[in-house]
């Protein structure tokens, strides 16, 4: 089974996207900042992960940069409410393979996790 | 007594010595660092007016006349204070006109006249011929009683090539040469022979009060015995102030002395053309007398211990300084003392030839050469190098001919008849330069004609007699008069008695020169250019700022041929870098004009006058100008229209002032509108994002409910969600709304009068429930029983619950809740023990948006702009609302005034901030 982590510091969004991944057939995991997330990534190797990037302690960028680092083969997915030019640009040059803006449309999300994973 | 090698070996070894300074000086100079720039260099270079008269004539005339000495010293110590007027005006005058000789001067005050000039620069000669040769003299004799202890040997019978006096002659003149000569430029100054001449004064000080000392205090003991036994011996008339000749003597000669120290062509040279600094006559005033103080203290005491020693004038007073030395064989205090006459001896011809020649090279061959057409077409070109040789030549053939003087005829004089002669020649330019300074109705033809009449006289009265004494004309002119006219006896003029020889001489030449020189004045009227000079001269300090003070010129120059002029005698180069610093300075370009204005025209004439001087330069240009006849109207006009100009300069130059300042005012006021600005945006772009958080929820359960196989369970926790966020999203919006109004002033305060225990009381009970949930103890504190104020009810509850709700998500077991009064408020006070707000945040916590960072609990569900609004409706209120810590509880303050003027006056406060 392919293993997902998301990553988002508001509740309510890290529910709806674990109702909505599990529901697909992954298997889900959560993690309410950056440092959590790291932990989550040695322990259990997800193959996706879905990052917010605004975050306490560790943020988004960071995570990225350690799995880009450390976890080459892992996917990784920006899903978040900085809209900018310069913010997808830099999401972008981070080595993302995806930038997705919030609000989102979650079928959308699940297509385009879909591809990925294949 | 010594060597003959000897002597000659310290001799030139303290002239390679002063080549030495002389050379390292300007060495560091071109570098950039000038000693002489100093007031005390300024005025031991103004001692060479102490020359081998001090050392050894002072002595000499002390010797016979007693304190008359002090005549020569006494007028240049009571005039120093004069100096700042008469002195400052000729420096400032001289620098603006690039003046570099008084001949110079003289000749451009009265309308750059070349005759004025080279009358001056004759007169001068002959006037200080024989004071040069004195000094060779001096340098003679001493150098014999050094190597023979006597002055028995008749030194003018020996030829000149074998005489060591022509041979030093010779070796100054090559000095001289050295360190005058380097620099066409006239007006240049000698770094290195300023360097010399001060050091020079050291020295000869230092010899003198060294013998000063050594017979006061060792051949005698001190000035009490000398003074004893000097009366022992019938001496005691040379103790008193009263010479031969009485009081008018000491008048006549103070007065004279005041005019030659200012003057002489050497004190010209060092006190004007040499200033670096006009600041450095205020300690040049009191420092020049001092040193004519110290070098007279020992004259008196040498004179009388030489008499006393050698009895019945065996031995010429004027050599006790060194004779006594000599008798008692101390032969090192004896070269002390003839290298101090050296020293005094020479510093005089060096900057006294050096000035000739400046005056000779430019008022007197210059304009020949350039008078004559064929001579100054031939010579055209090499004009700049011409110049240079001229004054080359002319130091030499001065310095021989001084020494022919000496060996034909100061043989016969004391050093100080001869010095005094010298004295009353350069005294004749006395009118035409004090008048020309501060008279403006002098005229030239009275200066010709008083400086002709006033030499003619001295030469009658002063020198002629001693040209009888040398045996060259009949003693019958001195007892019976110019043809045998009583009344014409040259040293009874008119019959007059009792006056001394040289007084005599200056009262009638001076009285003369004066009456012609005021008299034909009034009476002439002065061409355009002589009055365009006097006013400049006479009004220095109004004119010397504007750029070109000299002779409006009106007409076309061609440039071409100015530039060739220029390059002629500044040589390329220089010409080139003189042109350029024009362009800079004015702002005018000159490379595509064929007529240069008459600006640049003044320029050059300028530049060329500190080479060849005011009147030759005038010459040079005009021969290339066509010039129209300026009148005086027109001069004058253009004078006050630079005044005016310059008037409307400062105007300009304030409003220019005032104008930066409200431009820079005005982009400080735009800075804020813009910083305002930007914070607007910040503002909006933050409140969109934080609403883009609760819609990304809305819309994600929305599709989530729409899949028909989600569990009840499910379906109504994801609704309640929805709802959730939807008054999460009203929440922010009316709190955002709120928060505008109360930026732009327009939130209305709905005032009751209040209890307010009871509104705090309301505000903890809809807390209650929550802090029972999270286990946090609650405690309710009040310092005052009843208490009612006019507040917005509501809103200070919402304040209150604002703080509340923040504390309850940081306390870890206790929150308490405060209030009491203190002063002119009431203080509520919220605080719990949690973590607290760190340091660094404190300032920026009651910001929009500010969430404080490093929450180890969940999120919290404010919007962070809970603080902001409570801030702002605490200070419209007119309290204050603020946060610290207090041990290990956090406090957030507010406080509320009692009273309506207090705050009335928060109000205004904040709004200023």
């Amino acid at each position: 089974m392919n293993k997902i982590l998301i990553v988002d510091d508001e509740p309510n969004i890290l529910l709806s996207l674990e109702y909505l991944f599990k529901k697909e057939g992954y298997e889900v995991f959560i993690a309410r900042d950056g440092e959590e997330a790291m932990g989550i990534i040695e322990e259990n190797e997800p193959e996706l992960v879905i990052l917010d990037i605004m975050m306490p302690k560790v943020d988004g960028y960071e995570v990225c940069r350690h799995l880009k680092k450390n976890h080459k083969g892992v996917k990784v997915i920006f899903l978040t409410a900085k809209s900018k030019q310069q913010d997808i640009q830099k999401g972008k040059d981070m080595g993302a393979d995806l930038y997705l803006t919030k609000p989102f449309s979650t079928k959308d999300l699940a297509n385009k996790v879909k591809t990925l994973m294949n | 007594m010594l060597s003959n090698g000897l002597i000659i070996a310290f001799t030139f070894g303290y002239m390679a010595l002063l080549f030495a300074i002389a050379y390292f000086s300007e060495k560091s100079a071109s570098k950039g660092k000038s000693y002489a720039s100093n007031p005390y260099v300024y005025s031991l270079s103004l001692a060479v007016y102490c020359t081998a008269w001090t050392f050894y004539g002072s002595v000499g005339r002390a010797a016979t006349n007693g304190l008359e000495f002090l005549t020569i010293y006494l007028g240049p110590s009571l005039v120093a204070p004069l100096w700042w007027i008469v002195m400052r005006k000729i420096i400032r005058i001289s620098k603006v006109q690039r003046i570099s000789s008084i001949a110079d001067f003289i000749s451009s005050r009265y309308g750059k006249n070349i005759t004025l000039g080279g009358l001056v620069t004759v007169f001068c000669l002959v006037g200080i011929l024989p004071y040069t040769s004195i000094q060779i003299k001096a340098i003679a004799t001493s150098f014999d009683i050094l190597q023979y202890s006597e002055t028995t040997r008749n030194l003018f019978r020996i030829p000149f090539y074998q005489d060591t006096a022509f041979y030093l002659a010779l070796a100054l003149a090559l000095f001289t040469i050295l360190f005058g000569t380097r620099d066409i430029e006239a007006t240049a100054q000698h770094e290195g022979m300023v360097m010399a001449v001060a050091f020079e004064s050291i020295f000869k000080l230092v010899a003198f009060l060294t013998v000063g000392v050594f017979v006061t205090y060792f051949i005698y003991d001190g000035f009490q015995d000398i003074f004893n036994q000097a009366a022992l011996r019938d001496l005691d008339h040379l103790f008193v102030l009263q010479g031969d000749n009485g009081v008018s003597e000491w008048f006549w000669i103070s007065v004279l002395s005041m005019m030659a120290i200012l003057f002489l062509p050497r004190q010209f040279q060092m006190s004007v053309v040499e200033n670096r600094d006009e600041k450095h006559l205020d300690k040049a005033m009191w420092l020049f007398p001092l040193y004519l103080l110290l070098i007279n203290i020992f004259v008196l005491p040498i004179a009388l211990g030489g008499l006393i020693h050698y009895p019945e004038a065996s031995v010429d007073a004027d050599t006790f300084v060194l004779a006594l030395p000599i008798s008692y064989n101390q032969g090192w205090i004896a070269i002390l003392v003839y290298l101090g006459g050296f020293s005094a001896a020479t510093s005089m011809i060096i900057v006294s030839t050096i000035a000739l020649s400046n005056m000779v090279s430019n008022n007197l061959i210059m304009p020949l050469l350039l008078i004559n057409d064929r001579l100054k077409n031939r010579y055209q070109h090499k004009l700049g190098n011409i110049v240079l040789w001229i004054r080359r030549g002319t130091i030499l053939f001065i310095i021989l001919l001084a020494y022919v003087y000496y060996k034909e005829i100061s043989a016969h004089f004391s050093i100080v008849s001869i010095g005094l002669i010298s004295f009353v020649a350069i005294a004749q330019f006395t009118p035409a330069i004090i008048g020309g300074i501060f008279w403006k109705k002098g005229a030239r033809i009275g200066a010709m004609a008083g400086i002709i009449a006033g030499f003619l006289i001295w030469f009658y009265t002063l020198v002629l007699p001693t040209i009888v004494t040398a045996g060259f004309l009949p003693e019958s002119l001195m007892e019976e008069g110019l043809f045998g006219i009583y009344g014409l006896r040259p040293q009874h003029l008119l019959g007059m008695e009792g006056m001394s020889y040289v007084s005599h001489g200056l009262f009638f030449s001076l009285t003369l020169n004066l009456m012609l020189y005021v008299l034909i004045s009034l009476f002439t009227t002065q061409s355009s250019k002589e009055h365009n000079q006097a006013v400049v001269f006479v009004d220095i300090f109004k004119y010397s700022t504007t750029l070109d003070s000299s002779i409006i010129w009106k007409g076309q120059a061609y440039l071409p041929d100015l530039k060739t002029l220029l390059y002629n005698f500044l040589g390329e180069e220089k010409a080139e870098n003189a042109l350029l610093e024009f362009s800079f300075s004015t702002g005018k370009t000159l490379s595509n004009q064929n007529y240069a204005d008459p600006e640049l025209v003044n320029y050059s004439e300028r530049l060329l006058s500190g080479i060849i001087g005011a009147a030759s330069a005038r010459i040079m240009v005009g021969s290339v100008v066509k010039e129209e006849e300026i009148s005086m109207e027109e001069v004058l006009g253009i004078l006050r229209e630079t005044q005016e100009l310059k008037s409307l300069n400062i105007e300009l130059r304030q409003k220019s002032v005032a104008l930066k300042k409200a431009t820079s005012k005005l982009q400080s006021l735009n800075e804020t509108l813009r910083l305002n600005d930007m914070l607007k945006d910040e503002f909006i772009s933050t409140v969109t994002h934080e609403m883009k958080t609760p819609i990304t929820s809305i819309r994600a359960f929305s599709e989530i409910l729409m899949d028909e196989d989600l569990p009840e369970e499910d379906r109504k926790r994801f609704l309640d969600i929805i709802i959730q966020e939807t008054n999460r999203m009203s929440r922010l919006i009316d709190q955002v709304l709120d928060l505008e109004r109360f930026d732009s002033g327009k939130q209305k305060l709905s005032l009751e009068k209040i209890d307010l225990r009871i509104l705090i009381l309301q505000s903890a009970e809809s807390m209650l429930q929550l802090l029972k949930e999270k286990e946090l103890k609650f405690e309710i504190n009040f310092g005052f029983d009843q208490m009612e104020l006019m507040v917005d009810e509501d809103r200070i509850k919402q304040v209150i619950l604002n703080l509340l709700s923040n504390a309850s998500k940081f306390a870890k077991t206790r929150v308490l809740l405060h209030s009491f009064l203190e002063g002119d408020y009431l203080v509520v006070q919220v605080k719990d023990d949690g973590k607290g707000v760190p340091e660094e945040e404190i300032p920026f916590i009651f910001d929009k948006f500010f969430q404080a960072k490093n929450q180890t609990s969940k999120k919290p569900i404010g919007s962070g702009l809970g603080l902001a609004i409570s801030k702002k409706i605490v200070e419209y209120h007119g309290g204050q609302i603020r946060v610290f810590r207090d041990g290990n509880l956090t406090v957030f303050e507010f406080s509320l005034p009692l009273y309506e003027e207090v705050k009335e006056q928060t109000q205004i406060q904040k709004t200023y901030e």
